[in-house]
């Protein structure tokens, strides 16, 4: 479709920091715009050059696939151990782990919460779906009360399986992360409002400030069993009920 | 109101409809078309009633959209 360049500008385009290559998500899933906004945040910082994303096991294992700069693919639930090895031997890198709630906070709550305690100068972006997006929509550790889970078809019960864990929360009680933040994005608002919180997080390990926890609370509209304007819905009426949206330590 | 333009990448478009719920001025709709990859995709409908805001493209998971903006005219003269 021709456009009139004389009259027109772009206020909206693909990042550079992606590839072509085009995301093997669920459609209407959040996790396609959580990596566009990463993206964009490191077009805006210029740190294309010197960043590194650890990608978790998950829906988004081949993320480094998807971004135009420098990638690892850690182990089930140890992108928070790899990242400290990468950091630690590379300062001048900027390192970041993108991981699921069943990568961050099941499989990996050792390195996840002992990276946070020894405030490592790391980014953590953690999407929170509240469910195993890729295995076929079990329980995870962040199903909310009497949801509807492959494993628990009945809905989850607290005497059974416990209660969700607010990863936010555990990780702000302790005393070395600086930047520790819960956002979603079910609308307008919500989405420029991760894209501010995720480019403060960046801009604080830029300036070495130290560890940033970044939760998002996202949807799984596949096995959710809705569809994605539905799954927007429940977020705002239903999940952030249990999941307090906002800024819970800010220590810069 | 400014005016504004959009592209959609058909091919990247997977009708997920997060676009339509976003709009606030309706120029989007789902057309009769699919892709090559079999979903059905959203097309501009109402083109003339774009503000060139953006909602769309930043809630699309897929990035199957660009945006353009008129410029506005040089003020005070």
């Amino acid at each position: 479709m021709p456009v009139n360049a004389k009259s027109m500008v772009k206020v909206f385009e693909r990042p550079k920091s992606l590839t072509d290559v085009q995301f093997t998500y669920c459609p209407g899933c959040h996790h396609g715009l959580v990596t566009r906004i990463i993206a964009h945040t490191i077009d805006e910082l210029g740190l294309q050059e010197r960043t590194v994303v650890v990608a978790p096991v998950g829906c988004s294992v081949s993320m480094y696939e998807w971004f135009h700069f420098d990638g690892i693919q850690a182990s089930h639930g140890r992108a928070c151990a790899v990242a400290t090895g990468i950091k630690r031997v590379n300062p001048h890198l900027i390192v970041f782990t993108y991981q699921g709630d069943g990568d961050l906070a099941a499989i990996g709550t050792a390195e996840s919460i002992h990276a946070a305690n020894r405030g490592e100068n790391i980014t953590v972006v953690f999407i929170n779906n509240q469910i195993y997006g890729m295995t076929g929509g079990q329980m995870a550790p962040t199903t909310l009360i009497g949801q509807w889970a492959t494993s628990c078809p009945t809905g989850r019960d607290p005497a059974l399986a416990g209660y969700p864990i607010r990863f936010a929360e555990i990780v702000a009680q302790l005393d070395a992360p600086v930047y520790v933040t819960r956002q979603s994005l079910y609308d307008q608002k919500r989405i420029m409002a991760t894209k501010r919180a995720i480019k403060k997080a960046f801009q604080y390990q830029v300036e070495d400030k130290g560890y940033s926890l970044v939760e998002i609370l996202a949807n799984c509209p596949t096995n959710w069993r809705m569809s994605p304007v539905e799954t927007n819905r429940r977020l705002a009426d239903e999940v952030v009920k249990s999941y307090p949206l906002g800024d819970l330590v800010d220590r810069v | 109101m400014p005016k504004g333009k959009i592209v959609i990448d058909k091919e990247r478009c997977k009708g997920c409809g997060l676009c339509l719920a976003f709009c606030a001025q309706d120029v989007l709709a789902y057309s009769t078309e699919y892709n090559q990859s079999g979903y059905n995709i959203i097309w501009v409908k109402e083109p003339e009633r774009c503000i060139g805001c953006a909602f769309c493209a930043q809630a699309c998971p897929d990035i199957a959209i660009e945006v353009y903006r008129e410029k506005k005219p040089k003020q005070g003269k």
